[in-house]
């Protein structure tokens, strides 16, 4: 064991972990912070997404002493003082989601997709999310809600 | 995943001491190869040394004709680089395409040539560009690099530090990728370079080789045409391509020959 110090959702922890803990376990089990889901545990379906300094990855494919220093954003920090972010707000306005257990990991993939890309066409968030399944939806309207998050955002740029 | 003593060096020699005094260990560059083997008890390591912590394995530069990028970059980073696509287009165009975006965020090109693996992208481009892998203590030809399935040459101890590819006048990548994770079921590299045309197939084999019918037909001709007109006579035989559930032999040297002609159609 060996304590981790890293700043998750802008709050800095120390956890006490050992050095095979992977990311996801240090998030939902210590942390609690359980938004972050596991749906496969072989690095394929996206659904543990997570950013580390602004950027997706899987959080069931990096070791937690991997991010030691590092900046963690899970589904719990996107929300500000009690409103939610654009594009959670998006995904609720456009019925991006069903069931609900690929949504944190594809909202927080489609936030470093937008970071990328603020232009992104439909083409590029097709493209982009290929490291997110969905079980539910077809996938259409979660496209729908990111590129409604997309005018939504480069309106309010130019407003 | 059984557990093991985790270290993260700063620099390549601290590296290289750590994997010499624990043998048992290994290195970790972005985990997204190792990991999945060490979750299914593939590999049983006594120490893992991080290579993400040494700054001599980082960055991206051009030396006269010459594209040098540092092993730990990660394939987004290579595929954004300004300076990668300024020299090497079809390279940038490469890297945008291993995995998916959250893969291409910690993927590094040092891991994906160690690792080996046989339908893994990067390979076809060092072996097409002429590539030659730069370790702590010698550099090494591609072409001597990929040795067998999951094999290089490298020495268990032995660090990459980076990759040097000579800047082709032209290159492309085709790929036809697997539906569930996008490695390549056949990847063709065509490259257009000063000392005649070189082309490498990844997925069909157990590394990345080269196709020396194509070569030969390209440098004579380098049109689409060309590779129509050897038919079957690609120089590699279905029997002794990799057989799986995904995609026979049969069809992946179909493959290579529609690939090729994308790749030669894109560089045209
Ligand atoms: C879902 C998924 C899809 C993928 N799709 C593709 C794809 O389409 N195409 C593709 O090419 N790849 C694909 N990959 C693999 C990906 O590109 C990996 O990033 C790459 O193969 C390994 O790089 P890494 O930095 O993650 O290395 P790691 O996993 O950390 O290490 C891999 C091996 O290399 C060794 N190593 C690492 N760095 C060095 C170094 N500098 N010197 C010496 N040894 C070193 C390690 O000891 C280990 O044995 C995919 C992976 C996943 C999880
Ligand atoms: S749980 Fe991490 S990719 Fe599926
Ligand atoms: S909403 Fe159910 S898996 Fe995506």
């Amino acid at each position: 064991m060996g304590a981790i110090t890293l700043k998750v959702n802008g709050k800095q922890v120390t956890v006490d972990a050992a050095p095979r803990t992977l990311l996801v376990e240090l998030l939902r089990e210590p942390l609690q912070l359980t938004g972050t889901h596991v749906g496969c545990d072989t690095s394929q379906c996206g659904s543990c997404t997570v950013l580390v300094d602004g950027r997706s990855i899987k959080a069931c494919t990096m070791l937690a002493v991997e991010a030691a220093g590092t900046e963690v954003t899970t589904i719990e920090g996107l929300a500000q003082g009690g409103r939610l972010h654009p594009m959670q707000e998006a995904f609720q306005s456009c019925h991006g989601l069903q069931c609900g257990f690929c949504t944190p990991g594809m909202i927080l993939s489609a936030v470093d997709c937008l970071k990328q890309n603020p232009t992104a066409d439909e083409r590029d968030v097709r493209e982009w999310l290929e490291g997110n399944i969905c079980r539910c939806t077809g996938y259409h309207n979660i496209v729908k809600a990111v590129l409604s998050c997309r005018d939504r955002m480069a309106q309010s740029k130019e407003g | 995943m059984r557990d093991f003593n985790f270290h993260r060096p700063a620099s390549v020699a601290e590296a290289v001491g750590l994997l010499r005094k624990h043998s048992g260990g290994k290195f970790l560059a972005g985990g997204q190869s190792l990991l999945p083997v060490l979750k299914l008890d593939m590999a049983d390591p006594s120490d893992l040394i991080s290579l993400s912590g040494i700054a001599e394995l980082r960055g991206i530069r051009v030396e006269g004709n010459t594209l040098i990028i540092g092993a730990g970059m990660r394939h987004a980073e290579v595929a954004q680089s300004p300076e990668v696509q300024r020299t090497i287009p079809g390279l940038a165009r490469l890297a945008d395409h291993i995995g998916d975006a959250q893969v291409r965020n910690r993927g590094t090109l040092g891991g994906s040539l160690a690792h080996a693996d046989p339908a893994a992208d990067y390979p076809a481009a060092i072996v097409a560009l002429n590539g030659t892998v730069q370790t702590d203590r010698r550099t090494i030809a591609a072409d001597d690099f990929f040795t067998g399935l999951f094999e290089t040459a490298l020495r268990p101890d032995e660090v990459i530090t980076a990759v040097r590819f000579p800047v082709p006048t032209r290159c492309a990548y085709a790929k036809f990728g697997s539906h569930a994770s996008k490695y390549a079921l056949v990847g063709v590299m065509v490259a257009k370079t000063a000392d005649g045309v070189r082309v490498a197939v990844t997925g069909a084999g157990p590394y990345a080789f080269r196709a020396a019918a194509l070569e030969t037909a390209l440098g004579q001709s380098f049109s689409v045409a060309a590779i129509e007109a050897l038919g079957e006579n690609l120089g590699v035989r279905a029997d002794d391509l990799n057989n799986t559930a995904e995609a026979s032999g049969a069809y992946r040297k179909h493959l290579i020959a529609v690939l090729a002609k994308r790749a030669v159609a894109a560089c045209l």
